[in-house]
């Protein structure tokens, strides 16, 4: 039996995976400092635990177009990581990274945007999962990212439907970056129950 | 004054013409519109997973294709519709991510529409429309009064299936 039931988190359970978020978070601020060769600034990260009827409303409504970008995690823990930017934070990192002018909307954007997407959400997850690898000294690893550009509500799906084999509520953590502009992001880390189990076991819960 | 009635994840809600229902951004999600086209009772679901056999955590029935469809129709029986008389359109059911190698993960869209349309076909509930697959996400709006569905995507054509 599981020592975790999502619908019936306790405290401090959920502080703890807040805290993982915390330094998840953190990692992956200075990992896009680099990238972007900028100082980027990082807001404590908003950890909610929600009804999926909630979920999209909290992005910013099921509508509003979204860069979800996907990787199933494996190793000592398996599930997925979900790195979602809003349209208008994936455009102007775009436009930074790659030195061209944004474009209108993200619907527009073509194979190397998306490469280049794939790659930010890649190294972003990738340092907040090594945080996580070595907080709880387990080996994760992730796979090649996967993106799509939709509705947000869409995207979540994916994620909601993973979480839904286990329980009516998921775990988000929101961060919001900034350098000169705000770029507001979210986490969606879909473990299953039993690794779950493992991440807390390994810190001595 | 006619209504819009919203359907979220994992939710199903009963809608009588002259109102209209709607779901937003259905993904690998499906949305199941079941109609009685002569009292004009309507109502959709938005259902995530196949089966609720197969999960021990089954409590939301909104959640499943097969307590879902059931609980629908149960609704719609009891606000008057006729249950031999039902009709069904659905869609969503897409891939939104493509991962090599991983093609047997991604797919739970296409078993969350094969199990919408096998338990709908056990029901002996006619699918008159479907859209259904591909890898694109829909917002769906279903009106009883004359059961046209409409399918709305980002950077596409408006569908009325």
């Amino acid at each position: 039996m599981s020592k975790i039931d999502l619908n019936n988190m306790d405290r401090m359970y959920f502080d703890i995976l807040s805290e993982i978020g915390n330094i998840g978070a953190g990692n992956a601020t200075t990992a896009l400092a680099q990238m972007l060769n900028t100082k980027v600034d990082m807001k404590v990260p908003k950890v909610e635990l929600l009804e999926f009827s909630e979920v999209g409303e909290a992005m910013g409504g099921e509508e509003q177009l979204m860069a979800g970008i996907y990787q199933i995690v494996e190793g000592d823990i398996t599930g997925s990581i979900m790195f979602l930017l809003e349209e208008k934070s994936a455009i102007t990192l775009i436009s930074k990274l790659m030195g061209t002018p944004e474009v209108d909307n993200a619907f527009e954007f073509g194979e190397m945007e998306h490469s280049a997407l794939k790659e930010i959400g890649n190294i972003i997850t990738g340092s907040y999962l090594s945080s996580l690898s070595t907080l709880t000294n387990l080996k994760i690893i992730a796979s090649v990212p996967a993106i799509s550009i939709d509705m947000c509500g869409s995207i979540l799906s994916v994620p909601a439907i993973e979480f839904g084999a286990v329980g009516d509520k998921m775990l988000l953590i929101q961060t919001e970056f900034s350098d000169d502009v705000k770029l507001t992001g979210f986490f969606i880390l879909v473990p299953d129950l039993e690794s779950y189990d493992k991440i807390l076991s390994s810190l001595g819960m | 004054m006619s209504e819009m009635i919203k359907v979220g994840m994992a939710d199903l809600k009963l809608c009588i013409s002259p109102n209209a229902i709607t779901t937003l951004g259905l993904g690998s999600c499906v949305g199941i519109a079941i109609r009685d086209p002569v009292t004009k009772i309507g109502g959709l679901a938005h259902i995530m997973l196949p089966d609720s056999t197969k999960i021990t955590n089954n409590q939301c029935i909104a959640k499943f294709a097969d307590t879902g469809i059931a609980e629908l129709v149960r609704i719609m029986v009891e606000a008057g519709a006729a249950r031999n008389r039902l009709v069904a359109k659905i869609a969503g059911g897409a891939q939104m991510f493509a991962l090599q190698g991983r093609s047997e993960a991604m797919a739970v869209g296409a078993r969350n529409a094969e199990a919408v349309t096998k338990i709908l076909g056990e029901m002996k509930i006619p699918i008159l429309a479907r859209d259904t697959g591909d890898s694109y996400g829909r917002t769906v709006e279903f009106f009883p009064e004359t059961g046209d569905f409409v399918i709305k995507a980002v950077g596409r054509d408006i569908k009325k299936i």
